[in-house]
């Protein structure tokens, strides 16, 4: 009885530690073409890792080496799956819960639920076979975690992914949307923050939802943005604005100013001269561009305020003066800046109009303590030119003293003759 | 004669005169007394030409970070609603790790020793 | 009461002989006169040194992550600390260059001649400590250029032949310019040098008072009228010397000596990196010499030619000399004049280029 026991634990255990039989790789690994090629990849695949293999998506028998048998369809050998079946393929295991659990009891089981409600899927549904499924995004036979950096949907690397064919004027065309996506977001901050590392930043399933994935309609916008730009967007929402650019065509929200792919670090430059976003409704002239440039004027102005307090305690730090008190200060004046942009979302100018006196404030303040700290230094000259002036008088009473003691010759030995 | 060898006696003197901050580089500062923050409230405190926030968790439980937020460098503050510590320009919330739990910030603040000295609270840079 | 107290010292003391070496010690007055202060002044500056040397030592702390930091404390924090460690840096700046007037006006008035040899080597031995006490305190602060100047300097000293390598090791206290450079190198600074140096001061000034002071050889020496040192030389030596301290005082003050940027030894070097002035001449000689003369190896040639430069001179007093024990003006006015101008006109070209 015991024995039995013993057998019975330990055969699935021998089972285990020997590599599973995978007659697929075997025989296609060795073979010319196209047909190769999963049988290379597939030892990349996280899928392999986990103990997975062709058979389990391809259907057939992986421990048999006669060819016919391996591929019956006795065996429940599919082949190549049609494009349209690729998601529900997938979703036979990633839709599971009790299967997920398995190997990522953590990871979420609606991929497919969502996917059928985003573009794609909904295209897919109707008999578009060109729209993307699955394996188009997380490629296929080499299909890696998300988090590993060579996957294609890893953040680096997504935007490439979704425009290999939203870039593409060919594929886009009969579906008339635009193809410059890439373009643009490849010029934008939140690109340049991803590519500095910051992880966080968005990419292009951040805004439109990776299985979901859909344009953001015009109501949500801002709900969008406001998914990291909280305090931007609660300001927004009840501003003036909100309700017109809602009603807006071409998107809402936020995108009206800033654009929606291509999104440029703000400046003042957005609010007034030729590239003013403002000036697209309010003509030069009215009380809104009046507006828009008062608050221009008022950012830079306190920019520049910073900017040259900065400048000057550095000066003052760099010739060796104390002024680590106002640096500190300083770092609060720049708040207010930041704080006073933030305000800008209100459109309302009182509002912004605190921070930016508060930091105006401050600049003032830490600007008289760099001067005040730079004029110390000039005391140091001062102490120079006394100590100075005790040197001359010095100087000038031992030439003295020399003149007096050798009035009379006496120092002096003459040679003797 | 005198006086031209005060002058040059005088920046000896003031040279020897130990200076009010003592450590050439600042490492360390005296963030307060213990008394003076009651568990679950913070402190902003000036370490160097930087803040530094101090935050009492509990009793005996002190933290210290780099006030300055790693997104725009705004100067954090605690609070003690969500026992986070906030930024109040952009919203950045960080945990008492100093790890970033949600908004803009990039990166995590960097966090420093808490020592407690008879009832002096210390503040150092880790090595 | 003074008197006595005077008397009770010279019991003890024997101050009358002090006193009678002031009352004789004289001081020829001709045309050249002027030069003898020069020799003054490089002993008053080395005095500057040592003490703002020490002040700064209060604060100083010679460790790669503190020597940096600690500099600039003394210059923001300290009070007087710029002014203290400007005096150090531009008087280090005149020794050096004073101690090269001293040198030439030596040479130019043949004082080398017998029986002031050992004087003359003396000398020169500590021409060649205070361009180690250039060498090594430059690195102290830690920043940026010293720490690529250094590495140069001592990439030049592994260049001797045979024995350069090891020499750099010990230098450099392991392959390459770090931490351990920097602790040796304050232990120079501030403990080797200025004891060998203030010994071969002492040395040096006892042979100055032994022989007297030296006429050049075209003026008879039994026709010169001589000044008493005490009171009237080493009044208007101090004078001279209260001149330097104000133009010390107006470079500090004017020109306070720069902090630079903390040394990063994985920084690329900073474009345009050579030495202090008084190496600029060999960094420019050696940055001409072509990398292979002959069968040898340029650089190697350099160090090896300036090696037997500098023994050459330091023999003077035995080429510059003739069997009769006098000097051999003509020729050594010459190569002193060459010298100078080789010196100048590389020193400016390493400069300007």
């Amino acid at each position: 009885m015991r024995l039995v026991a013993i057998g019975a634990l330990l055969v699935p255990a021998l089972l285990l530690a020997q590599p599973a039989k995978d007659s697929c790789v075997e025989c296609h690994s060795v073979m010319d073409g196209p047909i190769q090629k999963p049988a290379l990849l597939i030892k990349n695949d996280i899928h392999t890792a986990n103990g997975l293999s062709c058979a389990d998506c391809h259907g057939g028998d992986r421990t048999s080496d006669d060819p016919s048998v391996a591929m019956s369809k006795a065996k429940g050998f599919v082949g190549k799956p049609k494009r349209a079946a690729i998601p529900q393929l997938c979703a036979n295991c990633h839709g599971s819960a009790d299967f997920m659990r398995r190997y990522q009891p953590r990871q979420r089981i609606d991929q497919f639920e969502l996917y059928k409600t985003s573009v794609h899927g909904k295209r897919l549904a109707a008999g578009d076979e060109n729209v993307a499924t699955c394996i188009d995004c997380h490629s296929v036979h080499d299909i890696r975690g998300v988090k590993d950096a060579l996957s294609p949907v890893h953040p680096l690397r997504l935007p490439e992914t979704c425009g290999r064919c939203h870039s593409d004027a060919h594929k886009m065309a009969k579906y008339g949307i635009p193809t410059d996506q890439l373009e643009h977001y490849r010029t934008s901050v939140h690109w340049a923050a991803l590519k500095k590392g910051d992880l966080s930043a968005p990419t292009c399933a951040s805004c439109h939802g990776n299985h979901g994935a859909k344009p953001p309609e015009v109501e949500s916008v801002a709900a969008v943005c406001g998914s990291c730009h909280v305090l931007f967007a609660q300001l927004y929402e009840k501003s003036v604005h909100q309700p017109i650019f809602s009603a807006a065509s071409g998107g809402g929200g936020c995108i009206v100013c800033h654009s929606n792919h291509g999104i440029q670090d703000p400046t003042t430059a957005m609010l007034v001269g030729p590239k003013a976003v403002c000036a697209n409704c309010h003509e030069p002239g009215t009380p809104g561009a009046k507006t828009a440039a008062q608050m221009a004027q008022w950012l830079d102005g306190l920019d520049a305020a910073l900017k040259r307090s900065s400048a000057v305690l550095t000066e003052a730090d760099e010739d060796g003066m104390e002024v680590s008190e106002a640096q500190v200060r300083l770092g609060d004046g720049n708040e207010n800046l930041i704080k006073a942009r933030l305000a800008m979302h209100t459109f309302q100018p009182e509002e912004m109009h605190k921070p930016i006196e508060a930091g105006m404030a401050i600049a003032n303040e830490t600007l008289r303590a760099g001067q005040t700290a730079l004029h110390e230094k000039d005391v140091r000259r001062l102490g120079l030119a006394i100590s100075g002036f005790f040197i001359a008088i010095t100087v000038v009473a031992i030439w003295l003293a020399i003149r007096r003691l050798e009035a009379n010759g006496s120092g002096y030995i003459e040679p003797v003759k | 004669m005198l006086a031209s060898i005060a002058s040059f006696l005088y920046p000896v003197l003031k040279f020897l005169n130990p200076p009010l901050i003592t450590e050439a580089a600042v490492n360390e500062v005296v963030a307060g007394k213990v008394q003076d923050l009651k568990p679950n409230s913070g402190k902003i405190i000036k370490f160097g030409n930087k803040p530094a926030l101090l935050v009492r968790v509990s009793d005996t439980e002190w933290k210290a970070f780099s006030a300055v937020c790693t997104h725009l460098n705004c100067t954090v503050q605690y609070r003690d609603s969500t026992e986070q510590i906030w930024c109040a320009c952009h919203n950045g919330t960080y945990d008492l790790n100093g790890k970033v739990v949600s908004g803009p910030p990039p990166n995590p603040l960097t966090e420093y020793a808490v020592n407690v000295r008879g009832d002096e609270v210390i503040i150092s840079r880790r090595a | 009461m003074t008197a006595k107290a005077i008397q009770w010292l010279d019991d003890r003391l024997g101050l009358s002989a002090i006193r009678e070496l002031m009352d004789h010690k004289t001081v020829p007055v001709h045309s050249a006169t002027r030069w003898y202060y020069f020799g003054g002044i490089t002993l008053f500056l080395f005095g500057i040194q040592m003490v703002t040397g020490i002040l700064l030592l209060f604060y100083y702390r010679p460790t790669v992550a503190e020597g940096f930091d600690s500099v600039r404390f003394i210059m923001t924090r300290v009070e007087f600390g710029w002014l203290i460690r400007s005096i150090h840096s531009w008087s280090a700046n005149l020794l050096i260059f004073v101690a090269f007037v001293h040198m030439f006006s030596v040479v130019l008035t043949h004082a080398y001649r017998p029986p002031r040899e050992l004087t003359w080597a003396s000398g020169i031995v500590l021409l060649g400590l205070m361009l180690g006490f250039g060498f090594s305190g430059y690195l102290l602060p830690w920043n940026q250029i010293s720490y690529f100047a250094t590495k140069v300097g001592t990439d030049v000293a592994a260049g001797t032949p045979g024995i350069g390598p090891s020499i750099a090791r010990i230098l450099r206290g392991g392959e390459d310019v770090g931490a351990p450079t920097l602790t040796r190198f304050f232990a120079l600074h501030v403990m080797v040098l200025p004891l060998i140096t203030v010994g071969l001061i002492a040395f040096h000034i006892l042979l100055v008072q032994k022989n007297g002071m030296s006429t050049p050889p075209w003026i008879a020496a039994s026709r010169v009228r001589h000044l008493k040192f005490f009171p009237n030389f080493l009044l208007r030596e101090v004078m001279v010397w209260y001149g330097a301290l104000a133009v010390l005082g107006v470079l500090a003050a004017i020109f306070p000596w720069e902090l630079g940027e903390k040394a990063d030894p994985f920084a690329s070097a900073p474009k345009g990196i050579r030495p202090e002035w008084y190496f600029l001449a060999q960094f420019y000689t050696l940055k001409l010499i072509p990398s292979h003369v002959w069968i040898f190896e340029g650089e190697l040639l350099g160090v090896a030619g300036f090696g037997v430069l500098a023994v050459g001179w330091a023999l003077l007093p035995v080429w510059g000399v003739n069997r009769a024990g006098e000097a051999r003006t003509r020729l050594v006015t010459g190569v002193a004049i060459v010298l100078i101008a080789y010196l100048a006109a590389f020193t400016l070209l390493g400069y300007i280029k």
